[in-house]
């Protein structure tokens, strides 16, 4: 079965100059180890590839059941002098969010 | 006599925020303080060019409209206000704010604390954070601010100011002066720096913990979003929050808006740097205690760091963005025809001009209140924008850009419309680190019918 992120976590970019930060938090906390195994920093860099130019670091963070990307040099980044359209980046959490997943009968 | 508690309010988000929610805050939620944080990176730089153009400019252009609506109320009820609408010039936004009081009749004290506007005193020379690169090696400087501590608010809630207003200081460090002096916290406990801290995280979107920017139809819903409601926290002694809105208000606290903005900006979770701790929030406790009520516990903290992080402006250049549509069969391939006919026709004037097509989706519209859902499918006539994006330090060369698009109207492909163009300077920004050592915060008291400095 293949569902878009969209459908499991819900997400929220932040933004410091160049560097982008995208939190995903599963809908379901039961669909924490799913996101674990399958929303890798390699997945994320990949699908977001022609809007991040760096290094994606993926924190786990369990306790509070969310998974923490910080992506570097984002591509026409930094507020101030970007030329693109969201100077900001805040648009890279539905970005995000369109990422397909294929996932094998779940529960 | 039981655990000290306080409860402090966010009134303002960012610069362009809305006031009607602060306005019921200070009516209806009994506060002990207020915080409003309006000073993005780059707005400060902007402030200090208009301060260049007149003396007595600089701070935050909205800082009256705001305070002429709140401080008849914040001081008749007795809150205290702490804000960073000084941005570039807090003197001047003091004595603004105390003019305000004055003909109000308020014997009300402000506060301006200064000493973030460290310009005079930075080695250009040293590498900017961003790219390695010399700080003046990327244009002419016109601004260097450093984020100043609560440490730095201090002696202004010490001397019994009822409004402190402030230029650059770190968002959360807004919070954790009132909440620790009101608390009877040391500044030098991180245990106590680092639960300031996350409230001040928390609290310094206002509506954005509260159900603003969280909304997705059906999948995240957020009831009378239009009446958002912005937050407040009750803090208490051991560094316990409970995060709280207003009855009938819109908006939605719960753990999933919390968590949201826990995270928000956020480059490394177990080591969040501020001038007053090093974070730790990986083992924080996010608990919803009923209907918008949650319960958040279990900050780290470590020492806060030896150095400063300095915002530095310089002069960018000017930017235009020039766009227009082209609407229904084969709008798509119109829309690129036109990209590439500008494109040709900016060919060697040195400029490198970002050039893309948005759309291509029918987009909804409407005239009056309500935007008709559904509009779309009924009528599938695809609509492209095209848009042109370009920066340079030549002004003249800049507005080439935004001619060559409305050009388009007589001399590209058919059916081109509603041009639009903009342009105006940009104000870069970089960032540095100084040693806390070599910055002098100063607090500037005016009390009623008087204005005399303090150390």
């Amino acid at each position: 079965m293949r569902v878009l992120l969209h459908e499991l976590a819900h997400c929220r970019a932040g933004d410091k100059g160049n560097t982008a930060t995208l939190s995903v938090f599963p809908y379901d906390d039961a669909d924490y180890p799913l996101l674990v195994r399958e929303l890798t920093a390699d997945r994320v860099r990949a699908h977001l590839a022609s809007h991040v130019g760096g290094e994606v670091v993926r924190y786990e963070l369990p306790n509070l059941v969310a998974l923490h990307f910080v992506c570097h040099q984002v591509v026409d980044g930094g507020v101030t002098t970007s030329l693109a359209l969201d100077t900001h980046g805040k648009t890279l959490s539905s970005r995000l969010l369109s990422l397909p997943l294929d996932l094998e009968d779940r529960r | 006599m039981s655990t000290p508690r306080t409860r402090i309010g966010s009134g303002a988000g960012f610069a362009g925020d809305r006031v009607e929610p602060a306005v019921d805050l200070l009516n209806r939620a009994r506060l002990d303080d207020l915080v409003l944080e309006c000073l993005a990176e780059r707005t400060i730089a902007l402030g200090q060019q208009r301060r260049l153009a007149d003396p007595d400019t600089g701070y935050d252009p909205r800082l009256l409209d705001r305070f002429e609506r709140l401080l008849p109320i914040a001081t008749a009820r007795g809150v205290r206000v702490v804000t960073n609408m000084g941005a570039a010039n807090p003197i001047a936004a003091g004595a603004q704010t105390r003019r305000l009081l004055d003909r109000i009749g308020s014997p009300a004290t402000v506060a301006a604390v200064t000493g973030d506007d460290v310009l005079a005193s930075l080695d250009l020379d040293a590498p900017a954070l961003e790219d390695g690169r010399p700080l003046r090696a990327h244009g002419e400087i016109v601004s260097a601010n450093a984020y100043l501590g609560a440490d730095a608010i201090w002696p202004a809630l010490d001397a019994g100011a009822d409004v402190v207003v402030t230029g650059r200081v770190a968002d959360p460090s807004l919070f954790l002066a009132p909440l620790a002096h009101r608390l009877g916290w040391d500044l030098a406990d991180p245990a106590s720096a680092a639960a300031g801290t996350v409230v001040g995280h928390l609290l310094e979107c206002a509506g954005q913990l509260t159900g603003g920017y969280f909304a997705d139809p059906g999948y995240k819903d957020v009831p009378g979003l239009a009446e958002l409601g912005f937050p407040f926290a009750d803090v208490t002694g051991d560094g316990t929050a409970r995060l709280g809105k207003l009855p009938d208000t819109g908006g939605l606290l719960s753990r999933a808006t919390v968590r949201e903005q826990l995270l928000y900006e956020i480059t490394d979770p177990g080591a969040y740097h501020t001038p007053d701790v090093v974070l730790d929030l990986r083992q924080l406790a996010v608990t919803e205690q009923g209907r918008d009520a949650v319960l958040v516990t279990g900050a780290v903290g470590r020492p806060r760091p030896d150095r400063l992080k300095v915002s530095v402006g310089y002069r960018a250049g000017h930017r235009v963005e020039a766009e227009i549509s082209y609407v229904g069969p084969n709008a798509d391939r119109r829309a690129v025809l036109a990209g590439e006919v500008v494109a040709a026709r900016l060919a060697g004037t040195g400029l490198a001009p970002r050039i893309e097509v948005h759309g291509a989706v029918p987009v909804a519209a409407s005239q009056g209140a309500a935007i008709p859902v559904g509009w779309a499918e009924d009528a599938p006539v695809p609509e492209c924008r095209l848009r042109v994006a370009a920066l340079s330090h030549d002004r003249a060369l800049v507005e080439t850009v935004g001619h060559e698009v409305e050009a388009l109207y007589t001399n590209g492909p058919a059916g081109g419309g509603g041009v639009r163009v903009r342009s105006g300077e940009v104000i870069g920004i970089v960032s540095t680190l100084i040693p806390r050592s070599s910055v002098r915060p100063a607090v500037t008291l005016m009390e009623a019918a008087d204005a005399r400095p303090t150390a």
